[in-house]
């Protein structure tokens, strides 16, 4: 990777241009002066090969999933096929104004077919793909959660939510108007019956769950606590974060649940952009499916057509329906991978066990159970060297490895979550291990090499109290003294 | 860890010192090492309310963020403003630098709060 | 074999051998067995070509319209040299820069997005971005009940319906109270905000142009909502920040839109994008991603997601917003649309489509069908009253092959309104033949 400082700015020349539009023969109108700003926008000049120039080499100081292995926990950095691109832009599907009603049957039918599969593959019998992204789905699935409870008049107001469980879980469910009652997690991140059962009383809604859970340990007790909760008169949430190991394999419908989110960007391969865009659809069980947002995209007699007065809904959560440039990837992928969609369970889960068992000899395993897609190390196994997880994880990174994820979930004092997912050979992932055992080799024999690390990056650790301190934001504040 | 034994301490981790009706309080040594660098703390403005066991504000450091809980019911007089500009300095002296002084409404409920030798015990019991 | 599967019989033998167990299934045995491998009904795998094949049998179903409407998304010009860069894979496939070291180019074009944003806006300091317009305001109106612990917001009738629609859900749930404020020919107006304005109320919420196309003016609105300690949120669309004022200029508290209108591709209403900028002493209070400045051990500056302490992964249940994500490769997008575009460039893209519109403008008021109920300055998007059939209109319209007008009704509005808009994309040739077929003689 090459250095690259400089800004945008830095480059502007006045009277340079990097657009061309024509001249066109309209009158010119003259806005009145009171709406007008006085000043024009500060914007770069700068020419086409500046802008080219600028943000590719930008790009070369990322690391992306075509460069190397990418073990994230609990974000299932999987290939991104490169045809999807192509479909996406498509002008069919990239050039139709949202408000087009007619002669966009191509499009709904792509709505309708996803939420099918979706629906198909989950267990669920409607998904609504108006939702933007995991954390916006669970908003309006917890949305429904509380419609429905309204509807019934239940009263009832609490959600259950594990101590390991996404940092979205609880914050959602606080946005949608409940109040939130920690769980305690048995030391393998499953749910400590005694404390499910205090806690589950006559003001519980409901209860989110991840499964498998943050530390990649299926919930072996889940009929129980589907039961249970259904016998107080809740309702069961999944958070779709997890769902990769389980694809075509079993279903969150069937183990009970009665409303999730799948997020397209992690397990059906629309890339993650860097952090967006997402697209997060959720999916209910039969009854609950009147109360999905509005619009709703409704099958007629000759085709399709937009709903945007449904009554009933918990309302609108989006300005038109979800992110279609984003969902059109995800069923390609899934008419890509057909009858192979188990296989990406299969092969998800296979390789994390090959790595947990591979490494556990210097990396400390909390939890002996077979894991799904992913697990968690508590760290070095020898800790006497006071070499931390974030010392691990930057060591990696002089090796041009994506590190794990990192002090999540909050169990264990030192996680390190590693997510080797199905679209990595056994070669790669011997290179992992590999690099891996080197950095524990390190860590005991020049353990400062490795508290140090990164040492060979554009960029080395960086001073986040003072960014947080004295924050600068924009290239304004910056150029002040 | 340092706890000076002219304070008194919650099991929040604030620290308070009563003075006639005055209470001045901050956070323990014991807050601030396990928050790591502090970077901001969010404080009442002076005429605000503080109640028993009710959050008056927040301390912020780059990994967490933690309620600031007060042990007494009274009405802030005093905030202290260098903090805003110098976040690091609770890191380097917690008792030094106090967060807000409120003047107590009656004579304020000492019963539930713990001396430097029991707060330390506590500390330590949290630890293991 | 499938070609995104690696794994060969030998590769699974040997690591299963390592792992000691007897078959893959072997590590579902923690799965009830009855609930193992339902039968789903899938399509079967597709290979390429038949992908393809499926794709432009899709594609025959659909008609694109060229769009003379707006109503919240808009057809701008598109400069080619975009796409290739935002699917370069560094930036495509990378997830959230959680680790600086090597996501230098993701936080650089984050930093360089805020950096732009705040000069649009005027403002001190943006965010690196929302899903869209709609729940970036909604967010804005989260922010500013928790700034000002109230829970009154004021929302302005002329704001988008939809827009609307989404504040109306995320109030409901969240226990805030929005009180709506009725337009006085077609615009807010500092009368009604006086008799709406109460000591709950934590802020006023407006849009310019607003739903109607028209530009509405804000002078004297901050003063009298700081007086009361309420914020002034305006939700604008940023490419009329070429010309308009911002809510710099008006003093406000917190600036939202969607910017879906620099550049980004109509794509049947997403992915788009939402921006959100506020002041300086705010900042700890926005919910979204940041990206701040910072140095590296060797004094080397470099960027940082930052102010983290404020997000759903640290506050969890405390947190303001359940918010997780941004729009990144959009505003990787809007980055590059507004270096590419320049200032001149989107002045001018500005400006042809102001012209434009006013030209469209008056040759629909000549064709003797329309009539104009405000007599208000508009941008590029204007709405006129007609006693014609709206239906008929919209079939001759699109019998010529655009997408026009926008019947206001759909959003719940006056039933005889209609809108048009007009981008720089729009020749006169175009908006020539729209008006013909409108009057019925094409």
């Amino acid at each position: 990777m090459k250095s690259y400082e400089s800004f945008i700015f830095e480059k502007s020349t006045p009277g340079r241009k990097a657009y061309s539009l024509e001249k066109k023969a309209f009158k010119t109108v003259t806005l009145d002066a009171e709406l007008l700003r006085s000043d024009a926008p500060k914007l770069p000049e700068v020419y086409e090969l500046d802008v080219l120039r600028h943000f590719t080499n930008m790009s070369m100081k990322n690391y992306g999933i075509e460069t190397g292995m990418y073990p994230l926990g609990s974000c299932t950095m999987k290939y991104n096929p490169k045809i999807h691109q192509d479909i996406a832009a498509m002008p069919a599907f990239s050039g139709v104004h949202p408000y087009q009603e007619t002669g966009v049957d191509g499009l709904l039918e792509i709505y309708d077919h996803l939420q099918t599969y979706l629906s198909e593959i989950s267990g669920m019998h409607q998904f609504t793909l108006n939702s933007y992204a995991g954390a916006h789905g669970e908003l309006v699935g917890l949305m429904v959660m509380k419609r429905w409870h309204d509807a019934h008049q239940t009263g009832k107001t609490k959600v259950l939510v594990p101590d390991a469980a996404h940092g979205t879980n609880p914050a959602s469910a606080i946005v949608a108007g409940f109040s939130v009652v920690e769980l305690k997690s048995n030391h393998d991140g499953t749910v400590d019956l005694d404390d499910f059962y205090a806690k589950l009383d006559d003001e519980v809604a409901g209860i989110m769950l991840t499964n498998p859970n943050t530390l990649g340990v299926f919930e072996r007790n889940i009929l129980e606590i589907s039961q249970a909760i259904h016998d107080k008169g809740g309702l069961l949430y999944y958070d779709g974060a997890n769902l990769n190991p389980l694809l075509g394999m079993v279903r969150p419908g069937d183990m009970g649940f009665d409303i999730m989110h799948i997020n397209l960007h992690k397990t059906f391969s629309t890339p993650h952009g860097g952090g967006g865009p997402g697209s997060g659809p959720v999916g209910v069980r039969k009854d609950l499916a009147q109360f999905l947002p509005k619009p709703v995209i409704e099958k007629t007699a000759d085709g399709y057509a937009i709903n945007r007065d449904k009554p009933g809904t918990i309302g609108q959560i989006s300005q038109f329906y979800g992110n279609f440039g984003v969902y059109i990837k995800a069923y390609a992928f899934i008419l890509t991978n057909g009858e192979h969609l188990k296989d990406i369970a299969r092969y998800a889960v296979l390789n994390a066990n090959y790595v947990k068992e591979s490494l556990k000899d210097v990396y400390e395993l909390p939890t002996t159970v077979a894991c799904k897609h992913e697990f968690v190390f508590n760290g070095l196994k020898d800790k006497s060297d006071h070499v931390t997880t974030l010392d691990v994880a930057k060591r990696l990174l002089d090796y041009g490895v994506h590190p794990p994820t990192i002090y999540f979930p909050l169990l264990y004092k030192e996680a390190l979550m590693i997510e080797p997912v199905e679209t990595e050979s056994k070669q790669t992932i011997d290179g992992f291990i590999e690099i891996m055992r080197t950095v524990a080799k390190e860590a005991k024999e020049s353990p400062e090499l490795v508290k140090t690390a990164p040492h060979t990056t554009i960029v080395r650790r960086l001073d986040e109290a003072t960014a947080a301190r004295h924050p600068v934001l924009t290239y304004d504040a910056h150029l002040k003294p | 860890m340092k706890a000076p034994n002219t304070l008194m301490y919650q099991e929040s981790h604030e620290w308070v010192k009563i003075d006639g009706n005055i209470a001045t309080i901050g956070i323990t040594d014991y807050a601030q090492d396990s928050l790591g660098d502090v970077v901001y703390v969010e404080l009442p403005e002076v005429g605000d309310e503080t109640t028993k066991d009710i959050n008056f504000g927040t301390v912020e450091s780059v990994k967490a963020a933690s309620d600031l809980m007060s042990p007494v019911n009274g009405t802030v007089i005093e905030v202290n403003e260098a903090i805003d500009d110098e976040p690091e300095s609770i890191n380097e002296d917690p008792y030094t630098h106090w967060m807000i002084k409120v003047e107590l409404k009656e004579a304020p409920d000492l019963s539930e709060l713990l001396d430097a030798d029991a707060y330390l015990r506590f500390c330590e019991e949290n630890d293991a | 074999m499938f070609k995104y599967l690696p794994h060969t019989e030998g590769d699974i033998n040997t690591m299963l051998k390592t792992i000691g167990a007897a078959s893959i299934e072997a590590l579902f045995e923690d799965v009830p067995p009855h609930l193992l491998n339902p039968d789903i009904r899938l399509p079967h795998a597709h290979s390429e070509l038949e992908l393809v094949r499926h794709f432009m049998s899709l594609a025959e179903k659909v008609d694109p319209l060229t769009p003379v409407i707006g109503a919240g998304a808009y057809d701008h010009y598109t400069p080619s040299i975009i796409r290739p860069l935002i699917e370069r894979q560094e930036f495509l496939t990378s997830y959230t820069p959680y680790q600086p070291e090597i996501s230098q180019g993701t936080l650089h074009y984050i930093f360089e997005f805020q950096s732009m944003i705040t000069r649009l806006t005027g403002m001190d300091v943006a965010n690196a971005s929302m899903y869209d317009g709609s729940t970036a305001t909604a967010e804005a109106m989260f922010m500013a009940s928790a700034i000002t612990k109230r829970k009154d917001i004021l929302v302005s009738h002329t704001l988008h319906p939809a827009t609307r629609s989404v504040l109306e859900t995320y109030a409901h749930y969240k226990g805030l109270s929005i009180k709506p404020i009725a337009p006085e020919n077609g615009v807010i107006t500092l009368a009604a905000l006086k008799d709406a304005i109460s000591p709950d109320t934590a802020c006023l919420i407006v849009q310019t142009p607003n739903i109607y196309g028209l530009i509405e003016s804000y002078s004297g609105f901050a003063d009298l909502l700081h007086e009361n300690k309420s914020l002034l949120v305006i939700n604008q669309d940023p490419a009329t920040l070429s010309h308009l004022k911002s809510a710099g200029d008006y003093d406000a508290d917190i600036a939202v839109g969607e910017a879906q209108t620099l550049g980004v591709p109509l794509a049947f209403g997403g992915p788009y994008i939402g921006y959100m900028a506020t002041r300086d002493k705010y900042v700890r209070k926005m919910p979204g991603r940041i990206c701040g400045m910072t140095k590296d051990v060797d004094g080397k500056p470099a960027f940082t997601l930052t102010l983290q302490a404020r997000e759903q992964h640290i506050r969890r249940d405390k947190a303001n917003s359940n918010i997780c994500s941004n729009q990144s490769l959009l505003a990787l997008f809007v980055t590059i649309y507004l270096s590419t575009m320049g200032q001149e460039g989107l002045i001018e893209a500005s400006q042809q489509s102001i012209d434009g519109a006013h030209y469209l403008y008056e040759a629909l008021l000549h064709t003797g069908l329309f009539t104009d109920p405000f007599k208000k300055p508009f941008f590029k998007e204007f709405t006129l009253e007609t006693n014609a059939s709206i239906s008929d209109l919209e079939a001759h319209a699109k019998k010529a092959g655009f997408l026009a007008p926008f019947p206001l009704k759909k959003l719940g509005l006056k039933d005889n309104y209609v809108s048009f808009a007009v981008t720089e994309k729009r020749t006169q040739d175009e908006l020539d033949a729209l008006v013909a077929a409108l009057g019925g003689h094409s």
